[in-house]
């Protein structure tokens, strides 16, 4: 297993540029991202087989971002690899850029699947595991699905595909933070009980910690052991994490840091790491 | 004359092209017995997909399986296709340009029956105005199935539109099928008709009743709608006193449209459109619902001496050239 205080570096790193991206860009969201930073840490860094100098590799692991908005910290794990050069992020959101708002296939390299309307992720992550299920390919598609993204209806019919055709080869996880733009998930539209809600399409469900990388490790390992059904990790995770004033606050989904919280939040996450 | 159905020209289309592309997969949404992808399913039971009442989920799928190198043509009715799936066609399909074809049948009035909730006639306006898309509509059986076939050759997004009914078999349209190309079936320079679709053959009788009076008509056959071949409708703009255009679809954002677009831009002349007139269907038989609502040929005729009576003429253009 990778060691602990790298990924935890990789994290920090992470977090410092996900903050400078959307500062600079004066457009983005910080929360969300900010929050499944260990989740993707751990997957890049530990858990996924991929080639950087090699994107379109037949046999990597496949990740798919379903709650596209949170690009920004796909991408700054994405530029730390090596896919493409850490300067590309200062072109977030600006024209002539390839770092689009949401995921684009076509012009990131290392993006394997265009998003953006929620639901449309996890829903052509399920059709991309059906391909290599059809074609006996071993590669794993991990999935990040946002929670208030679970209310869109065309996730529930992915759901119910994916168990159709067993596709165990889907390692999926929710970044269970109970906010969204408008506010607490159960007051605009509730999810809850979320466990039986996937448990009962068929799919194994595994609840964790999603800022502790030896629970998440462990989810994906139990997840892949198990090869015969798809598997929805419930991680539970602090929106905004990492920046005291942004956790816990459903404000800082979709606004972008003017420069004195650019300033508070850089100097919380400590300079010169 | 024979009568086939054009979303069995589909189909048959599909199962000639299995043996050739064997990355070849049909998906389908509880309908394959009405889209006719039934009888790939009893061919190739392992290269199909059923996804249920799942329009949505389907092409979002079908753009998965694009990106492992698939070639998925994913059917459904016209009106689920384009708007219960009209964002998974947008952004899943259209916008990365992916390699899926989405065959959609039961297109146009002659849906018949089910009334105006499943008769898609929006379908064509929504297609083509998606960047990417690839947009056809074949007239008869024969010509859906050359225009599936090419759609499988084509690399990118491809919207097939096929009806329901039984319509009339058109030889004149048989020769080789090019995306992107129109037919010319008369030459004439008094006016020019265009059709799409299952109009063809309306636009043949009302050219013929014309020619009968005496006019010299021209007919052009638009089997693509996009990419619009702009040539033969600037021609016709050029060489006859104007265009009426005829669509099972609505009036608004079809061919009629696009055929205009292209003549106010590059040699305005009269275009007057043969459609559903910007008003829902209901339920009937395909033959009663063709009169009812005006597509037919004796329609296309009255458009044309429409046109030839009207005071405004090429010569008022003077100095547009």
């Amino acid at each position: 297993m990778t060691d602990r205080s790298f990924l935890a570096a990789k994290a920090l790193k992470t977090r410092k540029s996900i903050i400078e991206m959307v500062h600079r860009a004066n457009s983005g969201h910080v929360g969300g991202s900010l929050g499944a930073v260990e989740i993707v840490v751990a997957l890049y860094y530990c858990l996924m087989r991929h080639r950087p100098e090699q994107p379109d590799w037949r046999d990597r692991d496949r990740f798919i971002l379903s709650k596209g908005h949170c690009t920004p910290v796909v991408y700054a794990v994405l530029a730390d690899c090596g896919y493409f050069p850490e300067s590309d992020l200062q072109t977030f959101r600006r024209p002539g850029s390839h770092l689009q708002g949401h995921p684009y296939q076509p012009k990131t390299p290392g993006i394997d699947a265009s998003t953006g309307t929620l639901g449309l992720g996890i829903s052509t992550g399920v059709g991309m595991a059906l391909g290599a299920k059809l074609r006996n390919q071993q590669h794993h598609y991990y999935i990040l699905c946002g929670d208030g993204e679970l209310q869109e209806g065309q996730v529930w019919e992915a759901a119910m595909f994916a168990n159709k055709y067993k596709l165990g080869n889907i390692i999926a996880f929710v970044d269970r933070n109970y906010l969204q733009t408008d506010g607490h998930s159960e007051t605009v539209m509730p999810l809850d009980p979320l466990r039986p809600k996937w448990e009962s399409f068929g799919w194994d469900v595994d609840e964790i910690d999603g800022h502790d990388f030896a629970q998440i490790i462990a989810a994906v390992q139990r997840a892949k052991a198990n090869a015969s059904r798809p598997t929805m990790i419930i991680a539970h995770t602090v929106k905004g994490k990492g920046v005291s004033f942004m956790e816990h606050e459903a404000s800082w989904h979709g606004t972008p840091p003017g420069k004195d919280d650019f300033r508070k939040a850089m100097e919380e996450l400590g300079h010169g790491v | 004359m024979e009568f086939k159905q054009t979303r069995q020209g589909y189909v048959d289309g599909l199962l000639e092209l299995a043996a050739e592309i064997p990355d070849l997969v049909v998906l389908d949404a509880d309908v394959a017995k009405a889209t006719k992808t039934v009888d790939f399913q009893a061919a190739h039971p392992d290269r199909f997909f059923n996804c249920g009442v799942q329009e949505q989920h389907m092409l979002s799928a079908a753009a998965g399986l694009a990106l492992e190198g698939f070639l998925p043509f994913a059917s459904t009715f016209g009106v689920f296709a384009c708007c219960r799936a009209g964002d998974q066609m947008r952004n899943s399909i259209a916008y990365p340009q992916l390699n899926v074809k989405i065959g959609a049948t039961h297109c146009g009035i002659s849906t018949g029956g089910d009334g105006a909730s499943h008769q898609s006639i929006e379908d064509i306006a929504i297609a083509r105005s998606f960047p990417n898309m690839t947009v056809l509509v074949p007239g008869d059986y024969e010509e859906a199935k050359q225009a599936t076939r090419a759609a499988a050759y084509h690399v990118g997004p491809v919207y097939l539109r096929f009806g329901r009914d039984t319509y009339p078999v058109v030889a004149e349209i048989h020769g080789d099928f090019e995306i992107g190309k129109a037919k010319l079936l008369r030459m004439g320079s008094d006016v020019t008709i265009i059709t799409t679709g299952i109009m063809v053959s309306e636009g043949l009788m009302a050219a013929d009743s014309l020619t009968e009076k005496g006019y010299s008509v021209r007919v052009l056959h638009y089997p693509t709608i996009k990419p619009l071949d702009e040539k033969a409708i600037i021609a016709a703009a050029r060489e006859t006193q104007g265009i009426v255009t005829a669509e099972e679809h609505s009036v608004i954002g079809g061919l009629g449209e696009a055929v205009a677009g292209v003549v106010t831009q590059s040699y305005p002349c009269p275009v007057h459109r043969v459609g559903v007139m910007d008003v829902f269907g209901e339920s009937g038989h395909a033959n009663e619902l063709l009169d009812q609502y005006g597509l037919r040929a004796v329609n296309i005729v009255e458009a044309v001496l429409n046109i030839l009576s009207e005071p405004l003429k090429k010569e008022s253009y003077g100095s547009l050239s």
